[in-house]
């Protein structure tokens, strides 16, 4: 069973849940970006959560079938059709020899993702199919022409359909808990309001608002480099955050003041630039 | 060493230096082929400078590594293994060799002595996949990074920066500045180990021609 691509968008990418085990050699875990909709689509089709999907920023991918294969669509709603006759997202999704399947373009969220019945089976890097897009590791981002082999196995869904979690275009509700630097600013994070900014990747979203003031006795500091982490919410000396997503970096040399519970590292990754988000830091015990 | 919550399911633990991120890096990750123990759930420990991370899978399996992470106080300095060692051939012909040696004070053939005598050791990784901070060389080889980055750094280069040396392991843009050139493959995604270097282990540079 496989696919071809017939057109992408501005990027889509194989990922699963990513290569950790490799950090002490600099390699990022990387990932789906929004787990939990790559988990749900995979979830639709009876596939392990952790086989490849394809996840589509913003949407414009299109797919022909070579071979028969059940899909399944989560995440940021494109709106989508077979041959022209509209699919769902939530649902299994059976496409014949030569059906193509094309996605719209998101209005609220960003990331879409796109599970095949067996998962996307290209070879894996370090253990994962995940497109790191920071250093270039593991496959290449979809290109026309491109021949995505599946997992296979004749799979019949027995599931209908699944409730699935539109992302919202409205304020992101984003829960953090305060990091190991929390100390340096004298600003609270928590109750804070702040907009994406459109410099944001699956690297690190930006965050624009009013700057969160350091210490008085931290201007100017600097600190040696540090781990980070997904969801990591560093403090750069403008005092505009960035909360480090999937391909973050392995180090970094900035505060890190809070990081996102997992959940609200996969909401960040629908938000889209422009939206706001308001985040609730919670301090917790050392 | 100060153990702090890093989000969900991670702990960042902040130690007095590079010889105490060394010992506990070591302890951690002996500690984590122990199976039946909360160790087993680790899924990275990332040493840097000052601090070692340690990842797990879920919440719980933090949870259970609270205790046992806040009580590993007492590490047997002396039990740690001298890492494996490697060699790297180097060819000392790098465009900032002149001005490094300015800056040390030192002549071009002194900063290859140095740079070659002194055995350094893999503090840690990052910045890229292979690209590893070596720390403990000549003390007379701390020097800057450079005013203005260079755009493109070829693989290979051998560069020193904020007193660590390290080998560029491809292609990209970068700060430190650059003394020599080595042939050797620092990465590959291919092979069972991609990194030729790993933290713990000790480098030795030899001048080649």
């Amino acid at each position: 069973m496989s696919l071809v691509v017939a057109r992408v968008g501005p990027l889509a990418t194989l990922q699963d849940l990513g290569r950790p085990g490799w950090m002490h050699v600099g390699v990022t875990p990387s990932g789906a970006a929004d787990r939990e909709s790559h988990r749900l689509a995979n979830a639709l089709l009876g596939n392990h959560p952790a086989a490849a999907t394809i996840e589509v920023l913003l949407g414009g991918l299109e797919l022909v079938a070579t071979q028969p294969a059940w899909i399944a669509l989560a995440g940021a709603d494109c709106g989508a059709d077979v041959d022209g006759r509209a699919v769902d997202w939530g649902a299994p999704i059976p496409l014949k020899q030569d059906q193509r399947l094309r996605l719209g373009w998101s209005v609220a969220g960003l990331r879409a993702y796109v599970a095949v019945s067996g998962g996307v089976a290209v070879e894996p890097v370090l253990g994962s199919r995940s497109r790191d897009t920071l250093f270039g590791l593991g496959p290449a981002p979809l290109q026309p022409g491109m021949l995505l082999p599946s997992g296979g196995g004749a799979i019949r869904p027995t599931i209908d359909a699944a409730p699935s979690p539109r992302p919202s275009g409205g304020t992101l509700v984003l829960a953090a808990r305060m990091g190991p630097h929390d100390d340096w600013v004298q600003d609270s994070l928590d109750g804070t309001q702040w907009v994406v900014s459109p410099d944001s990747d699956r690297v690190g979203v930006r965050l624009q608002g009013a700057a969160l003031r350091r210490h008085a006795s931290r201007v100017g500091a600097e600190l040696p480099s540090e781990p980070m982490v997904r969801g990591a919410l560093q403090l750069p000396p403008s005092g505009h955050p960035v909360v480090f997503l999937a391909d973050h970096p392995v180090t970094g040399g900035y505060p890190v003041v809070a990081v996102l519970d997992d959940a609200s590292c996969d909401r960040i990754a629908q938000a889209r630039p422009g939206q706001t988000l308001a985040i609730h830091a919670a301090t917790v015990r050392r | 060493m100060r153990v702090s919550p890093y989000g969900e399911r991670a702990w960042l633990v902040e130690l007095a230096g590079p010889a105490e991120v060394r010992s506990l890096d070591a302890a951690l990750r002996l500690l984590r082929s122990e199976e039946a123990t909360p160790w087993a759930d680790i899924l990275d420990v990332v040493p840097a400078a000052r601090t070692v991370m340690v990842t797990t899978s879920s919440a719980a399996a933090a949870a259970a590594l609270r205790e046992p992470l806040s009580t590993l106080t007492d590490l047997p300095q002396q039990s740690i293994r001298t890492g494996a060692s490697v060699e790297i051939p180097v060819t000392y012909d790098g465009p900032d060799l002149a001005s490094v040696a300015r800056e040390c004070g030192l002549s071009v053939e002194q900063v290859v002595a140095a740079h070659t005598s002194a055995p350094w050791t893999v503090a840690f990784c990052g910045f890229a996949p292979g690209f590893a901070y070596l720390g403990g060389g000549d003390p007379r080889l701390i020097v800057a990074r450079r005013h203005q980055p260079r755009t493109s750094v070829p693989a290979g280069a051998v560069a020193l920066a904020d007193g660590f040396s390290a080998v560029y392991p491809r292609s990209s843009p970068g700060g430190w500045q650059l003394i020599g050139r080595t042939d050797a493959s620092m990465w590959d995604d291919h092979r069972s180990q991609p990194a030729l270097l790993v933290p713990g282990m000790r480098v030795v540079f030899r001048a080649v021609p």
